[in-house]
Parts: structure tokens; sequence; C-alpha cells
């Protein structure tokens, strides 16, 4: 690809942990650095692009279907744009148990979105997961990489008009 | 030095006894048994993903799962689970129980209505009808009844190039294709996308499989997900006539099977063994544009079982040997569920019901199409 | 106060630190074993403290690690199953993010009994900050000698990855775990081989819990012996319970193995007791996979027998009225949560979750949460019920991985046991579709 050059890259501090991670596997192992790279690729971009996909692909020397097939197989790579804080809350059982449903209806309310959808001022993007191995200390969300625990609407409503500044 | 032979072993299969060597699977064990005589072809376990010649495939469709009643000579114990045949090594003395065991026939009936509930009723309009694996195994392990009342998934449309259309609803994920690719054309452009049951087949970002050998993903396929193009509505297989013929291609062996309709060649395909598996897999000039009766040369009508759609026009259930279980479940089949449901035994009056359903679920499944 | 194994220094501040570990007696088991045992022996203490598999299956650890192949030339893996996501449990989470060094330490010996020299942590990819801790750990482990080339000058080395995943309840699976940490989608695999064979890399592997690995510096510095005077039985040692649901004090509690469910769910020293004012209900011992029991058989076997906390008498009754250890999650229902609810919660845990490579799994789960949607919604029929309980057979057993199971047998064990409030929301959509709305009929209540 000489013709066109690439517009995606690595800033030099993640490129340099980018080579960090690929060495530490066994020689001829480096496809084994796929899912820290696009933790990585989502860390500077937000989400991971497939132009994303592509240059990590062209870094590891695999296919880049190896990637799409593995990207959209684990829940935590955004495939599209979200917005700047990502609201990822609990919704499996014991999470409910401890009051998640009213908590996050609340939130949901408060910012005007449902799960999936970002709100208009591109700050806030909801999504619903899983069990966050939080259960006693429901409800609980996760902003990037930031546990919120023990949730309550006052508790939401502080959390949400910090992360608004 | 004496020449030493590799120790055979023995193995029982649906008390039928084998010699075979090690390392074999008890799928091949199976085969091996049909293969020397074949009024025994009915106690092969039927297999969805599983394709001898892509070595990586198998385990999935959990289709061919049987019994090991004991585990070998040495460990008689049977082995606590149903296992998968196609990728299950024999070990001397084992004893495995395929159409002589409830359990096994319960499970596989439970496999088929698996596969069946996302599958649309589309036979009526897809090309792979009457060739298509999904058919004969529901026609010979399946139910004529459906118990699921959702809505069935669908996906959305996607174009993969000029040769090969794929339809995801109808998909199984066997795998197959994307072992194909890997294996043949060593430049795989598509794979699974996505997981769990919103995994699908797919390049990713749309564009089209480009390589001599993509259009082999067709024959592999088990149903009608991946089909021709260029043969898109423009026959029912079992109106035209299969012919092997042969040409001198520097890609590839050559060696096809010509589809007519007249004198129309309408298909061109690899070549499929008893087990419908491409052993010569073909290049794409061969399948795709070689399409006149002068780029061959003609060996003579293709041999196609007396029990396949392809020669009978339709089902035969005279001929296709059903396991005695499977009867007797299908007599009582699902009975502490609805016990308002009538109960039907009888042979014919099963076939009519299962003739009317179709005719019912065709009807609907055209309605939709044409809205 | 019961006895500590792994939290014993947890509230020592400043613990998550080298120095403050280490003056708790931290990596003394490293220069022990290193220096004064041979790896047989170290495996020889794992096999005799009888430990089994802390992450659900409950296999014995030491046994496990016999099974490990040791073809010349070929390098051994040991891979830490740190992918905690069964919902209802957390007390990896709560260990590696209070006390890391103890798993590093659990590490170091541990793989230096298997003959390990690459040693991986996968770690669920929710828990980054986790990740981070770490790696901070292992750094400063790295500093003062006890990780990298020449350990403590014995000429062993070690290097330890913390992996992260990308979010995938499956990866938890130890096959599957593997696929994903050699960069694939995580897609278990048919076994055999099994990774003791055949495993990370095509090369011999033992995947372990993070709380399994975690005894080995005790089990080391005490001795094996010592660890089975611990616990009840075949259930030696301490476990970790993380309790959660409609109890006075959720959290994650150090037990010996064989106090009485009774003692744990009512001590303060533990659960506490249910909310005030409230009844127990329902309870699932050991994360969402394994079998709901009512009220009147969890203090009590279906014999009259005390139920302990213990992987034998949890299991008391089998499938008709027991249920498992599994991985500890406690999850307490009281007589507001509603059973259909929260299996059909579940079930969409299941079918999210379901890596989809075989048939029974992938369609199986997505089949029974629709059926069990149409009944929490008022628009299920009788006979739902039952091609419930048939869907549940027809996918046990029969998967490439235990996700199968896992999905089926919370659906069968709350159509077993609570009929009665599934063919009530079938009967009384009204009332059960109001919001809030729980099924009261006859049930035991505690």
């Amino acid at each position: 690809m000489t013709d066109t050059p690439n517009t995606v890259a690595f800033s030099s501090e993640r490129l340099e942990k980018a080579q960090e991670i690929i060495a530490r596997y066994p020689e001829g192992r480096q496809k084994s650095a796929l899912l820290p790279l696009l933790h990585l690729v989502q860390e500077q971009w937000g989400w991971v692009s497939s132009e994303a996909m592509d240059y990590v692909a062209e870094m590891l020397d695999i296919k880049p279907v190896e990637v799409y097939e593995v990207a959209s197989f684990y829940t935590m790579y955004h495939l599209e744009p979200v917005g700047k804080h990502v609201i990822e809350y609990c919704r499996t059982g014991p999470c409910c148990l401890m009051g998640g449903e009213e908590v996050y209806a609340h939130l949901r309310q408060k910012l005007g979105i449902n799960p999936g959808e970002t709100t208009a001022d591109g700050k806030f993007t909801i999504k619903e997961v899983e069990c966050l191995a939080a259960c006693g200390w429901g409800p609980v969300f996760q902003v990037r990489e930031k546990y919120y625990m023990n949730l309550t609407n006052e508790k939401v409503d502080e959390i949400i008009d910090e992360l608004s500044k | 030095m004496e020449e030493t032979k590799p120790q055979l072993f023995k193995i029982t299969f649906d008390g039928i006894e084998v010699e075979v060597e090690p390392g074999t699977t008890i799928m091949q064990a199976a085969r091996k048994i049909a293969e020397a005589d074949q009024s025994q072809t009915s106690i092969v376990p039927p297999a969805m993903c599983y394709y001898k010649p892509l070595p990586a495939s198998g385990g999935k469709c959990r289709a061919c799962l049987v019994k090991v009643a004991q585990g070998s000579a040495k460990d008689t114990r049977p082995m606590p689970k149903l296992v998968p045949s196609c990728i299950t090594q024999v070990q001397d003395g084992m004893v495995v129980e395929n159409t002589t065991n409830e359990a096994v026939l319960e499970a596989r009936k439970g496999i088929v209505e698996f596969l069946l509930i996302n599958h649309p009723l589309d036979c009526p309009v897809c090309d792979q009808a009457g060739e298509c694996n999904l058919q004969d195994f529901a026609f010979e392990h399946g139910s004529a009844h459906t118990r699921y009342e959702e809505e069935r998934r669908t996906f959305e449309k996607k174009d993969i190039g000029p040769y090969v259309q794929l339809h995801m609803t109808r998909c199984i994920l066997c795998y197959r294709c994307v072992y194909t690719a890997d294996q043949v054309t060593n430049k795989r452009e598509h794979g699974v996308m996505n997981r769990g049951d919103a995994s699908e087949i797919s390049t990713y970002i749309e564009k089209s499989i480009d390589n001599d050998f993509s259009g082999n993903i067709i024959d592999v396929c088990p149903v009608g997900a991946l089909t021709d193009k260029t043969y898109r509505f423009k026959n029912r297989v079992w109106f035209s006539k299969p012919e092997d013929a042969h040409c001198d291609c520097d890609k590839c062996s050559g060696k096809v099977i010509l589809w007519y309709r007249g004198d129309e060649v309408i298909r061109v395909t690899a070549r499929k063994n008893t087990w419908g598996e491409v052993n010569e897999f073909i290049c794409n000039t061969c399948r795709f544009e070689r399409k006149k009766t002068s780029d061959w040369v003609l060996e003579g009508p293709t041999k196609v079982k007396r029990s396949s759609v392809i020669s009978a026009n339709k089902y035969r259930s005279d001929l296709v040997k059903k396991p005695d279980f499977a009867l007797k479940l299908a007599a009582t089949q699902f009975k502490n569920i609805d016990d308002t449901r009538e109960y039907v035994t009888d042979k014919d009056t099963i076939r009519h019901q299962s003739i009317e359903n179709n005719d019912k679920a065709n009807h609907r499944s055209l309605l939709n199409q044409n809205n | 106060m019961a006895r500590k194994i792994l939290t014993e220094h947890i509230h020592v501040p400043g613990i998550e630190t080298f120095d403050v570990y280490r003056k708790q007696g931290g990596y003394t088991a490293v220069e022990k074993a290193i220096k004064s045992m041979s790896p047989e022996e170290v495996v020889e203490e794992a096999k005799k403290s009888g430990v089994r598999g802390r992450g659900g299956a409950g296999f014995p650890m030491g046994m496990k690690w016999g099974f490990l192949a040791k073809p010349e030339g070929v390098p051994r893996y040991l891979v830490c199953n740190a992918d905690e996501s069964e919902p209802g449990t957390f007390k990896d989470h709560y260990l590696m993010k209070t006390i890391p060094h103890l798993l590093i330490e659990g590490m170091i010996v541990s793989s230096f009994a298997l003959g390990a020299n690459k040693s991986f942590i996968y770690v669920r990819g929710e828990l980054m900050y986790v990740i981070r801790i770490l790696e901070k750990a292992i750094e400063e482990a790295k500093a003062k000698g006890f990780l990298g080339k020449n350990i403590l000058g014995s000429g062993y080395d070690l290097e330890l990855v913390v992996q992260p995943g990308g979010g995938a309840y499956i990866c938890g699976e130890e096959t599957a775990l593997l696929e994903s940490l050699e960069g694939k989608r995580g897609n278990p695999r048919n076994k055999p081989p099994f990774p003791a064979v055949k495993g990370l890399y095509q090369c011999p592997t033992v995947v372990n819990n993070v709380e399994s690995i975690s005894n080995m510096p005790w089990i080391v510095n005490n001795g094996g012996e010592a660890y089975a005077q611990i616990g009840i039985g075949r259930s030696t040692g301490t476990k970790l319970i993380s309790a959660s649901g409609h109890i006075q004090r959720p959290g994650v509690y150090e037990i010996e193995l064989g106090l009485s469910v009774e003692e744990f769910m009512n001590s303060d020293e533990y659960c506490g007791g249910i909310r005030k004012g409230h009844h127990l209900k329902a309870l699932v011992a050991g994360g969402s996979s394994v079998p709901i029991l009512p009220a009147n058989l969890i203090m009590k076997t279906a014999n009259g027998e005390d139920r302990l906390m213990s992987y034998e008498s949890l299991s008391d009754g089998g499938f008709a009225s027991g249920t498992m250890l599994g991985s500890g999650g406690f999850i307490v229902f009281d007589e507001t949560a509603c059973i259909v609810k929260n299996t059909w919660n579940f079930s969409q845990f299941y079918h999210h979750e379901s890596c989809g490579q075989c048939s029974p799994c992938r369609e199986g789960t997505g089949w029974m949460e629709k059926v069990l949607h149409r009944i929490e919604h008022g628009h299920g029929s009788m006979h739902d019920v039952d091609l419930l309980v048939d869907i549940t057979k027809k996918i046990e057993g029969n998967t490439i991985c235990p996700l199968g199971d896992a999905a089926s047998w919370p659906v069968a064990s709350a159509i077993r046991h609570f009929r009665d409030e599934f063919v009530w929301h079938i009967t009384h959509p009204s009332e059960a579709t109001a919001p809030g709305a729980a099924y009261r009929g006859d049930m035991a209540l505690v």
C-alpha cells in the first residue's frame, strides 16, 4: 500500500507498547497479540474501525478477515463510533436483584437514550452488557476502565454530572 | 526383517464387526462397513459439518453423535456422553451404537429440530433443493411437525461477488466454506463474524471473494447458503441430467460433472463421492466459464443413487431405510407436551399430513416472497 | 474466627504493594520451593492437599497437574484462568485487585512445579484496571528477583504475561480461553485432545483458576497434608464464596469448606441473614449455571441432614434435590423475587454468551430465551413449560463444551422446583405481568 498513504497509525507511545506486546509471545505466535492490540486501537480512537483492523492485520501479518472475525466475536470492541463516555451497565440476574432495573431505567431516562444509542451531544453512549463480576457490589456499570459500584439513582446523577463537565 | 503390518483395531458398530487401522474415526469405520455392503448405508451417521477432504472440519453440528457402549477391550466402561463420531477415534474392542440406540436417535431428532428452527421454509425457491443435506437429514431423522412458534432469524443481505450467492438465513454454520478457503485458496476473505446465533458468514466489509478456486465453497455447502449465481433459478436439480466430463485444465484436475437441461450445460460442479464429498476441487474457469459441450470430453452419465431425489424426482421413503427406532419414536414423539394433539402412527397419513403441511408452508413462504 | 488461607492479610493497608506483602510473609513459598524443593515435590504437595479446581468444575488440581505431558524439547505452559464471568461470582476480581501478589506468588511456584518458563494470566478485558494492578505487581516482583531470568540465583527462568480478554463468558471454558489467547475467536475445542497434551500453541498446558493457584503459596509453606486437614472429607481447604442478592451483607467471604449453609447465610460474620422483614425463597449456591434450590432444600438435604458448604453436601440428592458448589456464586432470592423472570434473565445471558459453534447450544439457548420471554410477558401456553424441559434435555450433554449444560440446568431446575410459578404466569398473565409481581402461592418460605 505505498500509493495510498495509511492514515491510520498508532501514536508513537502506543506503537512502542504494541511492539512490546507482540514481542512477549513465542516466535511465530504473534497473532496472540490480537486482542490486546484491539484494546490499544480502542484506547486511541474510541472504537475499532475497519481501517484500524486492517492496520492491525498488517502489523501482525495475518489476513484482515481474521481480525474482523475476532473483533466481532468479543463484545468489548465497539465496531461503530461511540460517544465520549461509554456507559456499560450489567443487566444480569444478581445486579437486577440488587435494584439494577430501577437504577438503569433512571440512567436511560436521565440521558434520554436507550442501550446502543448515543446522546445528541456525542457525550454518552449506553450499552447493556452481561455480568461484570461485581455481583455483590451491584448495581454496577463501567465507563471505559472504571467500575462504578453500589449504584443508586442519586449516585448515577452525581456520576453523570461529573462526567458531563 | 519381517514386514510389520500395522495392527488393526476390531470394533463393533451397530452389531457389525469391522477391522480398521488405528487412528480411524468411528464415522470412517461406519463408512467402511457401508462401502463393503451397500445395504448397510443407513447405519452411517449423518454428517452436516464434517467433510473428510477438509481435515479441520467436524465436531460442530452434532448430527453424528453416537453412543460408545464400550470404550475399548481394555477399558470396557461406556463413555458417559454421546460422542461425535466424525472426530472420535476408535479403540480396539470399542462397541458403538448408532441406529440401535434410542438416546442417539432422540438426540439426533433434537439436532434436526435445532437446525430447522431458524432455517427458512423456502425449499420451493431454493436452488439447493433436491441435493440439500439438510433436506435429507430432516427427511431421515426429523419430525413432520415444528414446535417453534417464535420469529425466525434473518440477516442483512450481503453481496460477496459475481459468482457466489450468499443466503445467510439458510446457513447452518458448518464452517466448511471457511476451511475450504483456508485449505484450497490460502487467501481467505470471508469468515464467521459475530457470535452465538447471530454468527454469520461474511466478508465483513462489503467486498467480493476473488480467487481462482472460490467456486468450491458452493460445492461444500451442505445447504443453499452458497449457490452458483450463474445457475440461479435456472432449473430444479431433478429435472437436469448430470454427465461426467473432463478437460485439460492447467489450474485443476478438470474432472467435473456437467448438468444438462436438454442440450444446454446449465451448471458445472466438481465430482462428489458416495458421501457427497468433493475430493478434487475445480477452478473457477472450469466451473463458471466452460459451459459449452465442446469445452469438454464427455465420459457418460453420472451415477446417482436410486434413492436420490435427483434420480427419483422426489423423496423415496421406500428406498431410504429409516432406523426402526426412529419410527417408534415418531409414533410417540412429544406426547407429554401437547395432550390435545392428535397422534397419528399410520405411515401413509403421516406422509400425507407432511405434504399438506409443506404445501401450506410453501404457500406462506411464497406469499412472503411476493410481498 | 475461621481459618483464612487466602484472605488472612487482605485488610492490611498497602497489601497490594510488594513490600507490605513481603512483610506479611509473602514470597516465602517461592524461596522455599525454588531453593529446597524439586518441581515434583511441589506437585506432590498439591496432590496431597486435595485442593480442587475453584473455577467451577471441582477437579483435583494435583491430579490435573499429574496429567501434564512432558515430551522432550517442547515447552509447557501454565495459564491462569482469570476470565471470571459467571453471574454471581466475583471472588477472583476481589482477590486480584486487593492482594495481587498472592496470585503472582502462586503463579511462580505453580509454574516452577510444572516446568513452565512462560506463563499467562488471562484476565477478562472488562477488568482492565485489575490488569494494570497485576502488571504493576509483576514489575515489582521482577525488580526484586522473584521473576525473570535466574530467579533467586536458581537458574530457573519465568516470564509472566497478563493477557486481556475481549468480553466473552465462553473464554472461561479452558479450551476457548486457549483459542482466545492464541488470538482467535473463543470457540471451545473438541476434546480429546485435552490441554494437558495439546493446549496453548499445541503444547502441553495446564489451565487453573485464580483461586486454585492462590492456594499454592500456603500449600508450599505449610504442606499439602496440613491443607487437607482443613475442610471436610474430599472438600479440603477453604473456599471463597461470592455472596449477592437479598442478603444483609453481600460480599466475598472465605469459608472453611464444611461450614453449614445456615451459618453462612445467617451469621453476622458472613451474609448476616436475609434482608430485614423478608423470607428466603430460593438459592443459587454456585453461580448461575448450577441448579436453583427452593428454600426447603437449602438448609437441609432431602434426607433431613444439615446442608454444608462442600462439594459433596451441596450435590447431595443429585439434580432431583441437590445442586453444586460450582464457582461459589451464592445468589440469594427472597419472596419478592420472581423465579420466571430470573430464569429468563439467566437464559438471556447464555443466549448472549453462546459461541455459536455447535448447533444445540447456538439454537437451543435462543429458543429457550424466547419461550421464557413469552411466559414472563404473559404470552405463554401450558405446553411451553414441557417444551422448555424438552429443549434442556436436547441440549444437555450434546454440546462441545459445558455451556450447553450450564444453560440448561437453571431452566430445568427452576421448572422442577417452581413449576407452579411458571403455570401461574401462564394462567394469570395480567397478575404476573404487573410491576414487581412475584408468585407467593403455597411455596415454602424460610
